[in-house]
């Protein structure tokens, strides 16, 4: 326990100071800003508040930035570790493996939890300084925020998956980035791709809805635009992706954190230092 | 009980043997020096020992526990080789960090870096501080929580003869109260007569296990005597104390302990061609030399 403690607050500490998140959590506030301030127009239009527009534009950078982020702390968790040597010394303490990982992940999901309430705390603020009824919106926000965060623990994961199936901290850095780009850009792409050569045949019927909410990125960004009707109609969700109940969407943003977590877990404990 | 024991102690890395039968005991309050050219297979012992590395054969005992169990390593300290700490962490936050490891209160991080001489940085990031003063924090990690095994791979490399000096006055107050340390260095010079034994390693075996003095002892090798002859003199004195090599102005002379004396009774005999003498004994790094070359063979 003692072990956890202290790898959870020298980790803290670390991400803290790591130049990558300060940027990123000052980024996630000003998008949330901008965007806040940007769909102030005609919201009378689509019936809904403020802050339900404002949830589903942050929905939409959220599903690129968490990931990021995520991914950006937890690449070095491992490898970085081995090339400096401390990882030999730690396990030469009366500690587990498991221990050292669990006082990482606490570390770098608290800090992931914190930028995001700084985040999306700047939106929330300035919705409910242009619009009264916003409070229509907060559910949602509340939402966006702890689904969020169980998204940034699945990238956390496989970061750390990452981080130990290589024993330099660059060979991961370039592994997270790759991954980035094939769970959250290309992913997306390539099912567009098909969906078109497909032209509404069995695979958009009964593959596409699969493939959709096994990314939990996917599945994310459906459980918050599906969940509440303000933000749908602010999104204007439609199609495949309505067929899909937001709680298996949620299943999936959940169920993938403890899928990575297990994996690198698994990766972890047959390092030799 | 031996607070080490190593018996015949083998590992193979794809076929090449990068330990050999290694076996030998460190006491309670004893300082070994494991030395060794890079790749004698110093670390790759140490990692055996820590359970980090697991060996292939022969037997290894710490405070009679296998390497790597839990009870071992509650007894065990270690300071890894270039180990380098997170450089955004400061020396106090790095050090609380290993005092939690061993369940000690946090407070003593303070106490701690100011007896390897950190105090004045202990609140600035590692980053920031000199390869000396990494090489300390790692060494106040070592100390955490009065080991009785410690295991240091290169300790003194990194530091100044000032720091190194203090770092074997700690080692001696550790060994004082009966921790065994096991050191390794590349070279005698570093470890000198800090240390009870010496164990040479040359590629993967055990070529000496000595104190200095036996070592010297066993090497038997010949003393240089050098006579600064008077101007003019030099190949006269040379040629009086046979065997003698003259460049003109020195005369060098070598010859066996036994005959140390009689050859300085010759030399004091030729007392108007001679200026000064120089009588040098075989030096630190010819006696470790002697026998790393002589496993060569
Ligand atoms: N993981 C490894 N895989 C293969 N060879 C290794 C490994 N670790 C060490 N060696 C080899 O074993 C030998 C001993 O290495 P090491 O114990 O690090 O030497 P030293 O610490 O005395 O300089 C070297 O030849 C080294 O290349
Ligand atoms: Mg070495």
């Amino acid at each position: 326990m003692s072990g956890i403690i202290g790898f959870a607050d020298a980790e803290f500490r670390i991400a803290l100071r790591n130049r990558w998140i300060i940027i990123l959590t000052v980024t996630m506030a000003l998008f949330s800003l901008v965007l806040t301030l940007a769909g102030s127009g005609p919201t009378g239009t689509l019936g809904a508040d403020q802050l339900s527009v404002t949830v589903a534009s942050l929905t939409g950078l959220a599903v690129y930035l968490v990931p990021l982020m995520a991914l950006l702390v937890s690449f070095d968790a491992a490898a970085g570790e081995v090339e400096r040597g401390t990882l030999g010394l730690t396990l030469a303490y009366p500690v587990s493996r498991p221990a050292v990982l669990l006082g990482k992940i606490v570390a770098h999901v608290g800090i992931l939890a914190l930028a995001l309430l700084v985040g999306y705390g700047v939106a929330a603020i300035t919705a409910f300084w242009l619009d009264e009824d916003a409070a229509q919106g907060l559910a949602a926000l509340v939402r966006l925020y702890w689904s969020s965060v169980l998204l940034g623990a699945g990238f956390v994961g496989l970061g750390y998956l990452a981080s130990a199936l290589s024993r330099r901290p660059a060979t991961a850095a370039g592994l997270v980035i790759g991954l980035w780009l094939v769970a959250i850009v290309l992913y997306d792409l390539g099912l567009l791709a098909a969906i078109v050569a497909d032209d509404g045949g069995a695979f958009t019927e009964t593959v596409f809805p699969w493939l959709l909410i096994g990314n939990p990125a996917d599945a994310f960004r459906l459980f918050n635009l599906a969940a509440s009707e303000a933000t749908a109609a602010a999104s204007g969700v439609s199609g495949a992706a309505q067929s899909i109940a937001p709680m298996r969407a949620l299943a999936s943003v959940a169920v993938w954190p403890l899928i990575a977590f297990g994996l690198a877990a698994w990766r972890f404990r047959r390092i030799v230092p | 009980m031996d607070n080490l024991i190593l018996d015949k102690v083998c590992k193979r890395f794809d076929g090449f043997e990068a330990l050999k039968d290694v076996s030998f005991t460190v006491g309670a309050g004893q300082k070994i020096a494991l030395l060794g050219h890079n790749g004698a297979g110093k670390t790759t012992l140490m990692k055996a020992i820590l359970g980090l590395q697991p060996h292939d054969s022969g037997r290894i005992k710490v405070m009679g526990a296998a390497p790597g169990s839990r009870a071992a390593r509650m007894q065990v300290a270690y300071l890894p080789e270039n180990v380098a700490f997170h450089s955004a962490l400061t020396g106090r936050e790095q050090i609380r960090l290993y005092l939690r490891l061993r369940r000690q209160p946090v407070k003593l991080a303070d106490e701690l870096l100011d007896r390897v001489g950190l105090a004045h940085a202990a609140g600035r990031r590692i980053g920031t501080y000199s390869k000396g003063m990494r090489q300390k924090v790692g060494l106040a990690q070592a100390l955490i929580g009065r080991p009785k095994l410690m295991i240091l791979d290169e300790p003194t490399s990194g530091l100044d003869p000032v720091s190194r000096r203090e770092f074997y006055a700690i080692l001696d107050e550790l060994a004082a109260q009966g921790t065994a340390i096991l050191l390794s260095s590349h070279a005698l010079t570093e470890v000198e007569a800090r240390t009870d034994r010496i164990v040479i390693l040359s590629r993967g075996r055990v070529v000496a296990d000595d104190t200095l003095a036996g070592l010297r002892e066993q090497a038997g090798l010949p003393t240089h005597i050098q006579i600064a002859a008077r101007p003019g003199a030099a190949d006269e004195v040379a040629q009086a104390l046979r065997g003698g090599r003259s460049n003109g102005v020195i005369v060098d002379l070598t010859c066996s302990p036994e005959d140390k004396l009689a050859r300085l009774r010759e030399i004091t005999a030729l007392r108007a061609k001679v200026r000064d003498l120089d009588v040098v004994p075989p030096s630190l790094d010819d006696i470790y030399d002697h026998f790393s070359r002589r496993a060569g063979k």
